[in-house]
């Protein structure tokens, strides 16, 4: 075998991309809108509701477009569900501002716009980075909290897909 | 080292006859500095002169011997106190006695077995080096002299490219393909990654050299992983159907041929590692191993049939047989 001086650099050859793949909508568009925020119920039985809205085209997700209601306890109901099911290791939440929950504030408290703006900033970060991992896809009470008019907290925790198929 | 001024020492110096035209090589020591050794391969003849210098004119020198050894050792760093000695060679060059006077010797290890690699790393080295002795009563008087070993290969004569499809079901389906699985240290490795499916949002992909050295055996086994080089390959969000090139020359780092069970002792293997990630942050990666080797430099008329020797110890190939016919017809020109 001849001993180059100069190693062969080419590209190798590849394929010629359709134009459709190349041009069309790509195939992981998955979007969450966290906003919304509504004040429900009166005096100390009062809590904030936002409007979830999840536009997608996976094929994992059942509903490519979907809204659903949810307030804060139900966004640490899901993150408890993955911890305790997934190996994935979850982001955190905004926090729980337990001194706002204190009586005698100057202030509004949980019910503040500024807290509120910044909590649903807070939420919306958090659903979208936990969405897009492929392990929480997997998850039934992801697809739960996104796509069910209501959370069923007497669920049977479950896998939506086969998890051995998935690594290759 | 002897403290009291009465009494007779010496000096000790190690001179190879070819110290002029011998080639140099740089290799790291163990705090990482890099020192100039003179480079030997297998099968060649280590030869010179061991000077012995009395530090007192006049007065004698008894010993119980001068010799000098050839040696091949590994040394595992947590456990200094055993040398694992592959090669190891001994030239008397005086019985005991006494010298009156400075004295020189000569000395040669004829077409010496340097079956592997010099190698310095986390946990382990691997070193050649001539020792000469003044065998003494009390304390002997020696000298060592390092040298260094490299292996040489040429083309293997089966080098197939890597090519491989891999991904996670449903998300991410990449094929990707490496030209050769055996490159040398200033080889190109050329390649490409094909996108079937992708269902994440992708951010970057890079592509890793990663060194493992692993020591030990059994239940003790040490594995050190280094990151040698880090080359981003794509910078945005793919799509289906997306040929992304690679071409990265490995020249620039510093790296050793693979090394596999070296004397049962140690290994030092590389990968490839392929980095997907995506824009949370999450990293998806597939690793490969590769063998590298290392490449002769052209064989000059100087270095004529002794290199050649040391360059036959290869992984068999066609080529050896036209090397050694044109260094015998260059001798004999």
């Amino acid at each position: 075998m001849s001993d180059p001086t100069v190693a062969d650099t080419r590209r190798l050859n590849s394929k010629p991309q359709d134009l459709t793949d190349a041009y069309g909508p790509p195939s992981n568009f998955l979007e969450i809108d966290v906003y919304d925020p509504q004040t429900v119920g009166v005096g100390r039985n009062r809590f904030t509701t936002y409007e979830v809205r999840m536009r997608t085209n996976l094929p994992i997700f059942k509903l490519k477009d979907s809204i659903v209601r949810r307030r804060y306890s139900d966004f640490e109901w899901l993150k408890n569900e993955l911890e305790r099911d997934s190996k994935i290791v979850v982001p955190p939440l905004p926090g729980k501002a337990l001194k706002r929950l204190l009586p005698f504030r100057g202030d509004e408290g949980i019910f503040e716009e500024a807290f509120i703006e910044e909590r649903r900033v807070g939420l919306e970060q958090f659903i979208n980075r936990i969405a897009g991992h492929p392990l929480a896809q997997n998850e039934r009470c992801l697809h739960m909290f996104l796509q069910d008019e209501s959370l069923d907290r007497n669920y049977i925790p479950g896998k939506v897909r086969d998890p051995e198929a998935r690594c290759a | 080292m002897s403290f009291f001024s009465f009494g007779q020492s010496a000096e000790i110096d190690v001179v190879l006859t070819d110290a002029e035209t011998r080639k140099k090589a740089e290799h790291k020591t163990e705090d990482g500095k890099k020192d100039k050794y003179f480079l030997f391969y297998d099968g060649e003849t280590v030869a010179g002169k061991v000077n012995v210098t009395l530090k007192n004119p006049g007065k004698r020198l008894e010993h119980q011997g001068i010799k000098i050894e050839f040696v091949g050792q590994i040394e595992l760093y947590y456990d200094r106190g055993n040398h694992h000695e592959f090669v190891s060679l001994v030239k008397d060059l005086a019985r005991p006695g006494e010298l009156t006077q400075s004295q020189t010797f000569d000395f040669e290890f004829t077409h010496v077995e340097k079956p592997y690699e010099s190698y310095t790393g986390q946990n382990v080295k691997l070193r050649y080096f001539l020792r000469a002795t003044v065998s003494r009563r009390l304390n002997d008087i020696s000298k060592e002299m390092d040298i260094v070993v490299h292996t040489l290969s040429t083309y293997p004569e089966l080098n197939s490219s890597i090519k491989m499809e891999v991904g996670i079901e449903d998300c991410l389906h990449i094929e990707f393909e490496y030209n050769k699985s055996k490159y040398h240290l200033k080889d190109v490795i050329v390649g490409k990654i094909y996108f079937l499916l992708v269902r994440i949002k992708i951010k970057h992909m890079e592509i890793d050299i990663i060194k493992r050295e692993t020591t030990g055996t059994g239940p003790s086994v040490y594995h050190e992983n280094d990151t040698i080089a880090k080359y981003e390959i794509m910078d945005g969000a793919p799509v289906r159907g997306e040929s992304i090139p690679i071409r990265l020359f490995l020249a620039g780092y510093e790296m050793t041929p693979t090394m596999r069970d070296i004397n049962k002792k140690f290994s030092v293997r590389y990968y490839l590692n392929l980095v997907l990630i995506d824009e949370e942050e999450r990293r998806y990666f597939k690793q490969q191993e590769i063998t590298l080797w290392r490449k002769g430099d052209v064989v000059r008329k100087s270095m004529s049939s002794q290199a050649t020797i040391g360059a036959q110890r290869f992984e068999g190939s066609v080529s050896s047989e036209s090397a050694l016919e044109k260094a015998a017809r260059e001798d004999s020109a």
